[in-house]
């Protein structure tokens, strides 16, 4: 790969002359571009300040819970703090998180192309993203709502109080971003690969990125078309949910959950594909299980499509149907159970560094299986008549959206930082992080899923004094994760100025993306990769420094 | 068990006992089979660690029958504990025929019980040990969902519709009952307490309570509702007007206009109330008015109890 | 002269970016069809539910607007892809005229549709005015059903006239023997087709030989 050698040989001056973060200093230059690249940045600063935003309510919502009484917040206004918390950590934080930052930045990177197939559009993206977000501004100033992120009916369209109609309206609006990013990317996938990249030589990165794009193009209009009801319903009467009139409200929830649930894949999926790259790279050496991995994405994106029901098995929902949804749902685990097998068996007799990445990526398998576990025992009929509906499933959902997801994503964060910034960050600290961070986690969480088996439900602002224990271990564990999450921001932002400046590969990983410079120039490439060989082609031939600290 | 941490909640029935059981079990199984992962995970980074000059000689990149059974195996013995569960849940779906029947009627944010005596409670609901109870429940507004802790079950309760739970109680002693559907601001503050006392002291107990409630049964209040709501003016033997004659309808299959037939359960009974021409009886007009805004559901549960007890007319097949 | 859109960024080759821009408008007609795939699954709900009265309520929908209407678009789309057709044969002129013809259908729909909500105005089944008067409860829940879904068709295809129209008038596009732009612009405009013709028998069939 001679091209390659060429961007990882150039000059230091010479990189930083042609990167892509040079190419102009203007606020115009940054809010106009069309760079894929700047573009990720954009997002990565916005759904950082909406992880903060998020994250306060979050506190608030755990000072709260310190005591069983109302002491801090009045009922209504804690229905609203957890309202909220859910409304922008699944909208416009978890979502958007990796996709539109990680995927954004290296899809074109990864298949050897210049940009994204449609890049005013990625640009629009952020843009009506922006708005929504606004919008939600405007409803936590406002007061917030007091629906739950799920807006159930009738409460939602009959009894709710707040700024309902707008937080509906700002996540529609979301919903569009969302959509126009996953064609993009379905395109970009299909019509952009450089000569020689076929489907089965693509990163493991770019098969979970497709599948997710399929999720967004295809669940994300059946949310607004359910929001469309209720804000007719709300606004102008014109409801079909009504049950004075004959309206159904489990109507909603079916067509509710027929979106969410694929949502809580578009949640997941991107964090697995940055997984197969974490671990590849760390044990330099090919993924076990190639095809396996790459169909497994796709299993999970359709059969995700066919589960449901599984939040409804108390609702009233048929019992025939309640079945065929627990099979299903038991069924999905199969291929994410397959992800981690191969994990596994890629790091048996690999070539090992333990760093930041690998050990957000350990802390990742941990936690997703420890979710994904009780997420079975959320799937059989009979437990979920016990745990729906309580801290059971509060702590499934965050231990794989949070000991998840986020932790993907700080380990994505961590790995390409160097390629994103040129610079290396300090790795004792992140290590530190890493590990913080995944104790706070599980203190956070575990104890949830006691309170839940023991039957304190969610949602609930005052609760029964025997659940304060664990209330207050839950809490304590909360504080030391908000300690773990500040972390990379002080010691990322001042590698910045002070860190070391990375190599094209420091990790001495494969993958087109390294083959570049660090940061990359404007248009990526200096000439067009072509591609000869599979994507986790180890031991390298031209191995680089791995000189990360 | 009480006291600042108790390990499990109470457990007040037969079904609370096999379900601990089966997520005992089931819990033990995924753990032995997810801790070696997480051991090897850990084994590999040290041991493969780049600065140890072991064998990596002859790494695999892909073996289909490793896959495969470790695909197919866990999944197979997970459907084992699947038809376990499925097959409680079936039986938790399906009431005992003659079931103690209570009507629940829940409202932001309070329970209202009415059981068949006549006797209401409100957030405290008393039952007889070691029979079966059969909750029919509805709201008034918003999505409930009446939850037992110590039973392990939970039902969501709709407005508009009926939905029921049952259990057995075969432990006497006060138990926590609590929503478990978010309905709004004092979602948090709407439960209550499960009495479940042994069969005489139930009998004792109910007699106690004829001061507070009417002195009529709830059937005996769905009579007078009957007629004070002009019920009998259509309905009854004498009427000029062509409706459906409801002697024993409860339980039998009823034709509609569509073709369609239908059983008459408190369901359909409650619809026929509340939204009269969604399911019009075959050779009938569509021209019973709706009393959906006249009345509560309390009442309907009243009116549903009267017509539940009504025999059939002299004669006719069973 | 063939005259083609000008090449963007990423791309190199014409013929990938044009490949691009059409599965692009198949991937978005795809997600319009999960939109409207909504719509349906509430009108299979609520029919389940109440059977009978959803077949009665259907009855006293306007069938002659209907069935206009189901006309009026089949026609148009037809012009829609004979537009692309001629430009395929380098027949801008007819290209345009046929495009300006499926709009004008367009803009008849909506024109009848207008007449048929103007009429359902007057015998007071609109929901919200104070003349309301429904026969029962479920028509109530019906006539909702018909206005959230019709109106959400019809501002898809007012979309869709914008579309036809700046196609129309779009010189280059016309000239473009790869009928690119009026390709993908007829593809919406068939979805928006391809949608009333299930809402009609939907709404307008169920009730219709009782």
């Amino acid at each position: 790969m001679s091209a390659a050698a060429i961007d990882a040989e150039r000059e230091p001056e010479d990189v930083e002359r042609t990167s892509y973060l040079r190419a102009g200093y203007s606020l115009r230059s940054w809010f106009f571009t069309t760079d894929h690249k700047r573009i990720a940045i954009l997002y990565l600063f916005s759904i950082s300040f909406f992880f903060a935003i998020g994250g306060i309510a979050a506190a608030l919502i755990r000072l709260d819970l310190l005591t069983p009484g109302p002491d801090l917040l009045s009922n209504d206004g804690y229905n609203r703090a957890f309202s909220l918390h859910g409304i922008i950590m699944v909208w416009f934080f978890l979502i958007p998180s990796i996709p539109n930052t990680f995927g954004n930045f290296l899809i074109p990177l990864m298949i050897g192309a210049r940009d994204l197939a449609f890049p005013r559009l990625n640009l629009l993206s952020w843009y009506i993203y922006i708005f929504a977000g606004l919008l939600t501004l405007l409803v936590v100033l406002g007061g917030g709502v007091d629906t739950g992120w799920t807006f159930y009916t009738p409460l939602t369209t009959m009894y709710a109080n707040g700024m309902v109609v707008m937080a509906v309206v700002a996540v529609f609006i979301s919903g569009f971003s969302t959509i126009l990013t996953g064609l993009n990317f379905i395109v970009t996938i299909h019509k952009l690969r450089a000569p020689g990249m076929t489907w089965s030589r693509l990163p493991l990165f770019i098969w979970s990125h497709y599948a997710v794009s399929l999720i967004f193009v295809l669940a994300t209009p059946v949310l607004a078309v359910t929001l469309l009801l209720l804000l007719a319903e709300r606004v102008f009467g014109i409801g079909v949910f009504d049950p004075s009139l004959g309206g159904d409200p489990l109507l909603f929830q079916h067509l509710f959950w027929f979106y969410s649930h694929p949502a809580v894949y578009i949640m997941v999926l991107p964090a697995l594909g940055v997984m197969s790259e974490l671990i590849t790279s760390a044990a330099h050496k090919q993924i076990f299980g190639y095809w396996f991995v790459a169909y497994a994405s796709i299993a999970i994106a359709v059969i995700g499509f066919l589960v449901w029901g599984h939040h409804m098995f108390v609702s009233g929902q048929s019992i025939y149907a309640s079945t065929v949804f627990s099979f299903l749902s038991l069924a999905v685990a199969v291929p994410s159970a397959i992800k981690v097998f191969n994990w596994t068996a890629t790091l048996y007799k690999g070539d090992i560094d333990i760093s930041a990445p690998l050990l957000f990526a350990m802390g990742f398998i941990v936690l997703f299986v420890a979710g994904g576990l009780t997420g079975l025992m959320l799937a059989m009929l009979a437990i979920d008549v016990h745990v729906h509906d309580t801290y059971f499933v509060v702590a499934h959902f965050h231990y794989i959206m949070v000991g998840g997801t986020v932790t993907a994503f700080f380990g994505a964060l961590h790995y390409w930082w160097p390629k994103i910034t040129g610079r290396m960050y300090n790795e004792m600290l992140a290590r530190i992080a890493a590990i913080t961070i995944l104790v706070g986690f599980n203190l956070t969480f575990f104890p949830q899923y006691m309170l839940g088996y023991e039957g304190m439900p969610r949602r609930y602002h005052v609760y029964p004094p025997e659940f304060q224990v664990l209330h207050v271990l839950s809490s304590a564990g909360a504080g030391l994760l908000a300690v773990g999450y500040l972390m990379p921001l002080f010691y990322l932002v001042w590698s910045l100025f002070k860190g070391a400046r990375a190599s094209a590969n420091p990790w001495g990983a494969t993958g087109l993306e390294w083959t570049t410079s660090s940061p990359p120039p404007k248009h990526n490439f200096t000439e067009q990769p072509v591609v000869v060989r599979g994507p986790y082609h180890y031991p390298l031939k031209h191995p680089s420094s791995r000189d990360h600290a | 068990m009480i006291g600042p941490f108790h390990p499990i909640a109470a457990r007040a029935s037969e079904h609370a006992r096999t379900l601990d059981l089966l997520f005992g079990s089931f819990g033990a199984m995924v753990a032995v089979l997810t801790l070696p992962i997480f051991v090897l995970l850990v084994l590999f980074a040290i041991r493969y660690r780049t600065t140890n000059d072991v064998n990596r000689e002859h790494a695999e990149s892909h073996n289909l029958w490793i896959e495969l059974s470790w695909s197919i195996i866990p999944f197979l013995l997970t459907l084992g504990f699947f038809v376990w569960a499925t097959s409680l849940y079936f039986d938790l779906r399906t009431p005992p025929p003659g079931a103690y029947t209570i009507n629940v009627v829940a409202k932001q944010w309070m329970w209202k019980f009415q059981h068949p005596d006549g006797t209401a409670e409100i957030n405290e609901l008393h039952v007889p040990a070691n029979t079966p109870v059969r909750l029919v429940m509805t709201s008034r507004d918003v999505i409930h969902s009446l939850y037992f802790p110590a039973l392990r079950i939970k039902q969501d309760v709709l407005p508009g519709r009926y939905t029921e739970e049952w259990f057995e109680a075969d432990r006497p002693g006060t138990y926590p009952l609590r929503c478990a559907e978010f309905c709004g601001a004092d979602h948090s503050v709407m439960g209550g307490q499960l009495v479940v006392l042994r069969p005489e002291r139930y009998a004792n107990w109910l007699e106690h309570q004829g001061s507070f409630g009417t002195s009529a049964t709830l059937a005996g209040q769905g009579e007078r509702l009957f007629r004070d709501l002009g019920c009998s003016g259509c309905h009854g033997p004498a009427s000029a007007v062509k409706a459906p004659d409801l002697a024993g309808v409860f339980g039998r299959p009823v034709g509609l206009t569509d073709g369609n037939v239908v059983m008459a359960d408190e369901q359909y009974l409650h619809d026929s109330i509340m939204l009269p021409n969604s399911q019009v009886v075959g050779g009938y007009p569509a021209i019973m008015p709706t009393y959906g805004n006249l009345i509560e559901p309390e009442q309907v549960n009243a009116l549903v109890a009267y017509l539940k007890q009504l025999d059939p007319p002299e004669g006719s097949p069973e | 002269m063939p005259e083609q859109r000008e090449l963007h960024e990423p791309f190199h080759q014409r013929e990938r970016q044009e490949e691009a821009d059409r599965l692009g408008m198949l991937v978005f007609i795809g997600s319009e069809a999960m939109l409207f795939g909504g719509i349906f699954a509430a009108a299979l709900a609520l029919r389940l539910l109440h059977p009978h009265e959803f077949t009665s309520a259907s009855a006293h929908m306007k069938l002659w607007h209907g069935t206009a209407n189901t006309a009026v678009l089949l026609t148009s789309s037809l012009l829609a892809a004979i537009a692309v057709e001629a430009a395929r044969g380098g027949r801008a002129r007819w290209a345009g005229r046929a495009l300006w013809g499926a709009a004008a259908l367009g803009m008849l729909f909506l024109a009848i549709k207008a007449h048929e909500y103007w009429l359902e105005w007057r015998e007071g089944v609109v929901p919200g005015p104070p003349n309301a008067d429904f026969g029962s409860r479920f028509e109530q829940l019906f006539m909702n059903f018909y206005f959230v879904a019709t109106g959400l068709h019809a501002l898809h295809l007012t979309a869709g006239l914008v579309l036809l129209g700046i196609t129309a008038l779009n010189r280059r596009a016309r000239h473009d023997r790869g009928a690119v732009l009026i390709g993908n612009v007829a593809l919406y405009w068939h979805l928006v087709d391809l949608v009333w013709v299930f809402l009609y028998p939907t709404i307008y069939l169920a009730g219709a030989g009782r």
